[in-house]
């Protein structure tokens, strides 16, 4: 192995090792969302800022009105809950018991304000138990305030 | 010349043909079997089939970085020529992988998440990976040189290969939009049996690309060669 490959060698080991440190200290600050407990804990500084908010729809809170489109449900992640509104319909898979990342604004009036709703899905893939059909099931998906 | 420059040789013909119609074959057997031996997903419905593109192509791209890797480590040890240009044709399919797993989850993204695309870690280092490989490639074109060109791209490969563990562990390490991993408790085997298979043929497809590319490179740098030595005074 030449000289210069050496040199090239330890470069990139040196580049690495310190991107890697760097990667390490990001550990907690990247965050993509707040849960409902992370966003109380703030407070003052956590109305009325563009946030993120995620956690479970918490079922027999979900509230559709299809005429007007609006959408309340609640957002839980078993220790607090929050209260969120939209306007507009929600992803084909929102439903009670989903996963979901919200963008917007937590309001003084204690509802937050959503801009953008997204569903996050699980890590779980199972086919629907025995008598459910597929077809049944995207019936249910935007069903109501009944799981 | 008193010291000879390693050459390269140009590939002998072989049944390579063959193999990538085989290959091609195997990839529409297993799409054909698992689409339809996989149920529909409880929650996701038939949009669960997605799975067995997405997942294999992520995976097969890991692959062809990790190939990258070891090959690129060969190079600036031994400083032979088609170490790097092996090395130059993983990084390429990698890069077509990686850009297939970004596009694929987009259009899996939009009906699942209702977005097509995040800022969050596990799509941002994805797409940090895509973009190192694809600069890879860039400035493979921009140095004349072949062994400058290999030193330069094995330092620039085998730091984008370092990002891989770092894309794959960024669902644990980091809060994000994107799921983390399965496993066989979270998932059906009937999943895991057709993600597997189709994983099996997308491998055999990603070492057909490889093999093409890398005798490519080989038939060109042959040829280059050649005529280097025809200029320096005819041939041997």
């Amino acid at each position: 192995m030449s000289k210069r490959n050496w040199a090239i060698l330890v470069a990139v080991v040196l580049v690495a090792t310190f991107g890697w440190l760097l990667y390490g200290g990001l550990d907690k600050n990247v965050v993509f969302f707040l849960t409902p407990k992370e966003l109380l804990a703030k407070g003052d500084a956590g109305y009325d800022v563009p946030v993120r908010l995620g956690g479970l729809v918490k079922p027999g809170t979900v509230q559709w009105d299809e005429k007007t489109l609006h959408l309340q449900f609640e957002v839980t992640d078993d220790t607090s809950t929050v209260l969120v509104h939209e306007t507009g319909a929600p992803p084909q898979m929102f439903q009670p018991g989903m996963g979901v990342v919200i963008e917007g604004k937590y309001g003084r009036d204690g509802v937050f304000e959503a801009t953008n709703l997204m569903v996050k899905h699980s890590n779980e893939y199972h086919p629907p138990k025995p008598g459910e059909k597929p077809e049944e099931m995207y019936k249910t998906l935007i069903k109501g305030s009944t799981p | 010349m008193t010291t000879a420059a390693p050459t390269v040789e140009a590939p002998r013909p072989a049944r390579w043909p063959v193999f990538g119609a085989v290959s091609l074959a195997a990839l529409v057997a297993t799409q054909v079997f698992s689409f339809l031996t996989s149920p529909p997903d409880q929650n996701m419905g038939q949009l669960e089939k997605i799975l067995y593109v997405h997942v294999p192509a992520a995976w097969v791209m890991f692959v062809c970085f990790a190939i990258v890797l070891v090959y690129s480590l060969r190079f600036l040890w031994k400083g032979r020529e088609d170490d790097d240009l092996l090395a130059a044709a993983a990084a390429e399919v990698g890069a077509i992988f990686n850009g297939l797993t970004l596009v694929l989850g987009m259009i899996w993204g939009k009906p699942a998440w209702g977005v097509w695309w995040v800022w969050d870690a596990r799509l941002t280092s994805t797409l940090v990976l895509f973009l190192v490989f694809v600069g890879y490639l860039a400035l493979r074109a921009f140095v004349e040189d072949p062994q400058r060109r290999g030193q330069w791209s094995a330092a620039v490969g085998i730091l984008g290969a370092l990002n891989v563990p770092i894309v794959w562990m960024s669902v644990t390490w980091w809060r994000t939009l994107h799921q983390m991993p399965s496993s066989m408790r979270s998932m059906a085997k009937i999943y895991w049996v057709g993600m597997f298979a189709n994983f099996g043929a997308f491998l055999l497809v990603m070492a057909y690309f490889i093999r093409r590319r890398y005798d490519a490179a080989c038939t060109v740098r042959a040829a280059e060669h050649a005529s280097q030595a025809a200029a320096l005074g005819g041939l041997d």
